[in-house]
């Protein structure tokens, strides 16, 4: 048992380090650290440098395109990404519908989607959530129907984050008899978002900001050769997706990042007199949060070299998607704290780049409550924080 | 013991309630909170018609009386409808500092405006460095032969860009975070120098900056005692802090009934959330913390208007509770309606909204915790 890293590892971390440092936009890591609202061109434009540099897909396996990277590699570079206010990478794609792709689909769709995914040409977006099926996934009612060789998709998907760019949408459609239980009638199709019959409609979030849509099919056409793997098999693909999206959603490294910057806006802040860190409650606070951030990492750290050794992630990686985002959001509590009064205004203009007038309140004080309302979403999204309790009582406790 | 409402009081809450009832919908509100104003123009006239502007005020000025629990009353109503329109500002705040502050010239005045609904005020008190240290004034006011020159930056100022005046908190001596030296000013809303900027705020209000430069205020337009406005902004503070704990409890029941109307209409795996005992005991927690809420609030509108010495500890102990209950409810009636608690679009969210940004006012609940222990 060991925790330092080997040489090899540190000149693994000197070469992230240079490379963000020569590689990453400036503008972009400024929005970042800044709280400013990033664009499709920014997050394209990142993933097209990493795709270029072959760091875009840290979790593939090497011959699809992947950095064949250690769990040790992955963390150092998750933690030097956060610290250079590197901007998370689109999951949809790379961290989704591609694993799927590659362990599930056809040679042909292999080579059709994969290249694309991995240089982000193509953005994709997720059509699993249904007005009527959110934590019962399985009771969606997306029906796609038999029609030579093709299918006819009618229903609608909602919580679709950022279709509002996407040129291709993976679904969970029903195409088994309605008398069929549920999770072995679902299939997983592929759908070009220019198919005829698709419209995207905005959803605003407490942000007022439309970052998720519902997605509308009617009499959609899609060739059956889109469908991953066989018929109604698609639930058994789609569980794999989901323990994969859960891995990634700790977010250890960038908690950890904001925490720091946290503190120091604290020792920055008067409290009568004082510095806020000062505070007997607020520097408690702090202290726990931190306490329990380092035994998430930890908690991460196990999940990774676990995985490493060739085991899927298991159920314990709900704990991390748990405390992850219940972590984040006392931190986003905490920002707002800091803020006070200045958490009041609602000035969402002065969180874009461009924008030239007088800003109200010191740095990104007045963008603390959005952020607050808008990460609720994180104890709701990806399997809601009860649906996570739910599986560790199944898959682990036993009950 | 008796903790039933007065004749007078139920008919307040019972007009209030059917206003919010048949005349507040969130759609509605979602529009006034767009318009330039920022509210409804006909809401406040008939505000001032049916004399709810009066309830802040004794009957000497033209007022209900003025009582603590009158507010609670009112505000707590205002809470269900998560109501936007300036009454806090102009007529507990604003009003407050002048029926408490003023001379009979002022009060005769500007108590009528308020009352007939002409008149719209604004408070600046907190400042950029200031926090929630009342005695941190670093804007000064400078004798001179036609009265004061003010200037300074005020911050976060509740209706502040619509106010036809501002009551501004100066130093007219001393140190900023001195507790003597504070002086309170009324200041026209046009005066030369005063530059506004005003914003929505997160919960569908409006405050503004103010910006003060030079700015000439006769000596007729100090309100109270020079040097002397600290206590004044405390006792004024401490009725205001009430009336949002009121409006909190009155959000969170809503809310509350909102969360378990919602888990009985929604099917998951095959039947109703609401029977999940997983979400049937913390839907029991928030009623007991919404009922906690309205215990302290209540005894607190009783401290007040007994004006003992631990009024102000009596305030400190319901912000205390009203911001941790209300953080709260505010997040498990997020959480249990799911996805469409953090859409813009179902007005959960923004009880929620609400409720989050009361407690960031007028000290959030870990500073009245402390205050409780100091006070």
């Amino acid at each position: 048992m060991n925790v330092d890293f080997s040489d090899q590892e540190i000149a693994f971390q000197q070469e992230v380090c240079q490379f963000l440092n020569d590689q990453l936009p400036l503008d972009i890591s400024q929005k970042v650290k800044n709280d400013l609202h990033l664009d499709k061109a920014d997050l394209v434009g990142w993933q097209q440098i990493l795709a270029k540099q072959g760091w875009a897909a840290i979790n593939w396996p090497a011959e699809y395109g992947g950095t064949g990277w250690s769990s040790t590699e992955k963390y150092i570079w998750n933690n030097e990404c956060a610290i250079a206010g590197a901007p998370a990478i689109v999951p949809f794609g790379l961290g989704m519908v591609a694993p799927v792709i590659y362990t599930y689909g056809s040679e042909e769709q292999k080579q059709k989607f994969l290249p694309s995914i991995l240089n982000s040409d193509v953005w994709w977006c997720q059509g699993y959530s249904e007005p009527n099926a959110g934590s019962d996934l399985a009771s969606l009612k997306t029906t796609a129907t038999s029609d030579g060789d093709d299918y006819l998709i009618n229903g609608t998907k909602t919580w679709t984050t950022l279709g509002q760019y996407a040129d291709w949408i993976f679904c969970l459609v029903r195409t088994g008899a309605p008398e069929v239980k549920n999770q072995m009638a679902i299939s997983f199709v592929l759908i070009d978002m220019k198919t005829p019959g698709i419209t995207v409609s905005p959803i605003y979030m407490l942000d007022e900001r439309r970052e998720v849509n519902e997605v509308h099919f009617d009499n959609v056409r899609v060739p059956k050769a889109n469908r991953i793997g066989e018929e109604n098999k698609g639930w058994t693909y789609a569980k794999v997706l989901l323990t994969h999206e859960r891995t990634g959603i700790a977010g250890v490294a960038k908690s950890k990042d904001v925490l720091e910057k946290v503190k120091a806006l604290a020792l920055q802040t008067n409290d009568f007199g004082a510095s806020l860190m000062d505070n007997p409650i607020f520097a408690h606070k702090v202290a726990e949060l931190e306490i329990d951030l380092l035994a998430l990492e930890y908690t991460e750290l196990r999940t990774l070299a676990a995985v490493s050794t060739g085991k899927a992630p298991g159920p314990e990686s709900s704990i991390l998607k748990i405390k992850g985002t219940e972590i984040y959001q006392i931190i986003d509590e905490l920002k707002m704290e800091i803020a006070g009064y200045y958490a009041l205004p609602f000035v969402d203009e002065q969180f874009e780049s461009n924008f030239d007038g007088v800003k109200v309140g010191p740095g990104a004080a007045a963008n603390s409550a959005p952020l607050y309302f808008n990460h609720r979403k994180t104890t709701i999204y990806g399997g809601s924080n009860e649906v996570q309790k739910n599986i560790i009582c199944k898959a682990v406790l036993g009950l | 013991m008796d903790f039933s409402l007065s004749d007078e009081q139920q008919m307040l809450q019972d007009s209030i309630a059917r206003f919010v009832q048949n005349d507040y919908d969130f759609d509605s509100r979602a529009k006034s909170i767009k318009t330039d104003l920022g509210y409804s123009a006909d809401h406040w006239k008939l505000f001032a018609d049916l004399g709810w502007l009066m309830v802040p005020f004794t009957e000497d000025e033209g007022g209900l009386g003025g009582s603590a629990a009158d507010l609670m009353v009112v505000m707590e109503e205002f809470g269900k409808g998560i109501v936007i329109e300036p009454f806090l500002a102009t007529a507990i705040i604003g009003g407050g500092l002048i029926s408490k502050a003023g001379n009979s010239g002022q009060k005769e005045s500007l108590i009528g405006g308020i009352i007939d609904g002409s008149l719209q005020l604004a408070f600046a008190y907190a400042e950029p460095q200031s926090r929630y240290d009342l005695s941190n004034v670093a804007t000064t006011a400078k004798k001179n032969t036609d009265g004061y020159v003010l200037s300074g930056h005020k911050a976060v100022v509740l209706n502040g860009a619509n106010a036809n005046k501002i009551i501004v908190s100066a130093r007219t001596f001393g140190q900023p975070s001195d507790k003597e030296g504070i002086s309170l000013f009324i200041v026209d809303a046009t005066a030369t120098g005063v530059e506004i900027q005003g914003y929505r705020t997160q919960d569908g209000g409006r405050a503004a900056e103010v910006r003060l430069e030079n700015v000439q205020v006769g000596a007729d337009q100090l309100l109270g005692g020079e040097n002397r406005a600290l206590p004044i902004i405390e006792s004024v503070l401490d009725r205001a802090t009430l009336a949002i704990c009121a409006e909190a409890v009155g959000a969170m029941e809503v809310a509350t009934a909102k969360t378990v109307e919602y888990t009985k209409t929604r099917v998951q795996f095959g039947v109703s959330i609401s029977k999940f005992q997983a979400l049937q005991h913390r839907m029991a927690d928030m009623f007991i913390e919404q009922q906690q809420a309205k215990s302290i609030v209540l005894m607190a509108a009783m401290k007040l208007d007994q004006a003992g010495e631990d009024a102000s500890k009596s305030v400190a102990a319901m912000k205390s509770l009203v911001g941790r209950a209300s953080k709260k409810i505010g997040q498990e009636a997020v959480q249990i309606h799911g996805g469409i608690g953090v859409t813009d679009e179902l007005d959960v969210g923004h009880y929620f909204k609400r409720m989050t940004m009361i407690d960031l006012m007028f000290g959030n609940s870990d500073y009245q915790t402390q205050r409780f222990t100091a006070l």
